[in-house]
């Protein structure tokens, strides 16, 4: 700050500060009238008179109180343009000093637990680490897994033992460290209304559902076996490495029935999971994906 | 000599006297403010908003967002850790008005940018709970519906230019183009995903 914005800061403060007590001090009545007396100010309306008393003494020290106050806060604190005050507080040495208590604190016990394999983490004597994690889950993923971790539509359930980039320790880990992006074409324009229809009967009966119209059924798997089994393979197991999911078990990310499946074939689906890298430190990544790891590893 | 009586019965006196009291904390607090470079200059490699975020921030006005969600990170290590660097006052030097807020229902938005998936934020604006079961907040299904006409981005985007954001006028001039036609959720999208990106001096990491 400049020395003229230092100076005018300083001024008018203290100019106000001592104004006001300058002013209370001037129009004080003083010492004759110490005490109440009966004499009034000789104002007179309509027969009431008012009485000429002088300032009750709490509320004349509780003002000087203030003004005292002030004074030793703006000692202490920074208040007066560039004087940062003897105790020499910011803010931001607030701020960094609590950080610094927190790693101080937190640190050793974070230490034990944050480098640990998930697999490690699933034992009794690491479930403290384990709930850190948890919380972290809770802060962090909840808002689309869930609190649960039982997902939502559109957002895969992470309690079950079934996934889409693969469930093992490290892949959760490069999951949650850098994004995925789901990536499921548009088909319509490709098949057609009519064979959209036919392919969602065949996605349906891959997974066991009975009453579909065969006919579908029959015209609509040379189309599978073209178009689809690149990703979902020919058998509609899905590929991990490519995060397509398998079309034969009864979990559906974006609904099951035959409407939800059709929709999804006629648009494509683009899902996508941010990268935490640059959100997360690694630690903090490592617990939480040892938490994941534990939701489906619990028998473990 | 200057008696309470004289003060009392001088009316112009005591406004005098009165204005000079109450307008010490102003002068000393706000006016330095406008003077400082800490708080009117921006932040390093600050982008201005695209014409579709200056819209969804419109919506976002629109729709009071900012009545329970704040976009102002404290000095706390709770806040710090929850949202990521506290804010400082030079990201804030486009902001027309800001939209610091003053309470949270919901949580801090100031580095919401890129913590969720569009999909995401497309299914919670139209139903909260879809998402999240515990949540409170109001859908927004009309966003879905509205469509941008932009007939007055490019106004919007001169205004600022006013209050010194530097547009330039090949952005004023396509600003229509951009926004035209655009669904209301894509640009309040835009808008989430573009707060606390606006610049990379400050790490959001965690």
């Amino acid at each position: 700050m400049s020395p003229f914005w230092s100076a005018w800061i300083s001024i008018i403060t203290l100019g106000v500060i001592f104004g006001c007590t300058a002013l209370l001090l001037k129009t004080r009545k003083g010492e004759v009238f110490k005490d109440a007396t009966e004499e009034t100010t000789g104002h007179t309306f309509d027969g009431i008179e008012e009485l000429d008393n002088p300032l009750p003494s709490w509320w004349f020290q509780l003002f000087m109180g203030t003004v005292v106050f002030a004074l030793v806060y703006l000692v202490l604190y920074p208040g007066l343009g560039n004087f940062k005050g003897v105790l020499n507080w910011t803010s931001t040495n607030q701020w960094e000093e609590e950080i610094q208590h927190a790693n101080n604190v937190y640190a050793p016990v974070f230490a034990k637990y944050a480098a640990l394999p998930s697999e490690e983490l699933l034992k009794e004597e690491n479930r403290a680490g384990l709930l850190m994690g948890q919380r972290m889950f809770a802060n962090n993923c909840s808002v689309c897994h869930g609190t649960a971790a039982t997902g939502a539509y559109g957002f895969p359930n992470l309690a079950d033992k079934d996934w889409l980039y693969g469930g093992s320790a490290d892949t959760i880990k490069h999951t949650i460290t850098n994004g995925r992006t789901g990536s499921m074409p548009a088909w319509g324009s490709v098949l057609g209304e009519a064979g959209v229809r036919d392919m969602a009967s065949y996605v349906l009966s891959l997974s066991g559902t009975a009453d579909l119209d065969a006919e579908a059924i029959a015209r609509a798997k040379p189309q599978f076996q073209a178009l689809c089994i690149a990703c979902h393979g020919s058998d509609g197991t899905g590929t991990q490495a490519l995060g397509a999911p398998n079309l034969t078990d009864k979990i559906w990310l974006y609904g099951g029935s035959y409407e939800k499946i059709a929709h999804t074939i006629r648009t494509g689906r683009a899902g996508s999971m941010p990268a935490h890298k640059d959100l997360l430190s690694e630690n903090k990544i490592n617990l939480i994906a040892g938490y994941v790891y534990s939701l489906s590893n619990k028998d473990k | 000599m200057l008696k309470h009586d004289t003060i009392e019965k001088h009316v112009g006196l005591m406004v005098l006297l009165i204005i000079l009291v109450i307008s010490g904390g102003g002068l000393a607090e706000i006016v330095p403010l406008f003077f400082q470079a800490s708080t009117t200059k921006p932040i390093e490699g600050l982008k201005p908003y695209t014409p579709l975020e200056m819209e969804g921030r419109d919506i976002y006005i629109r729709e009071g967002c900012h009545v329970c969600h704040s976009q102002m990170i404290r000095p706390f290590r709770a806040e710090t850790e929850r949202y990521g660097h506290f804010s400082t006052a030079n990201e804030f030097v486009w902001e027309h008005p800001f939209l610091w807020g003053s309470k949270r229902t919901g949580p801090d938005l100031a580095r919401v940018g890129g913590r969720y998936s569009d999909d995401w934020h497309r299914a919670h604006l139209y139903n909260p709970r879809d998402v999240v079961p515990e949540s409170k907040m109001p859908s927004y299904p009309w966003l879905f519906k509205n469509k941008l006409t932009g007939s007055d981005t490019a106004k919007k985007l001169e205004v600022f230019v006013q209050f010194g954001v530097p547009y330039t006028p090949e952005q004023i001039e396509t600003a229509q183009d951009e926004v035209a036609g655009k669904y209301e959720i894509e640009a309040v999208i835009a808008y989430l995903q573009s707060l606390g990106k606006k610049h990379s001096v400050y790490s959001n990491k965690r």
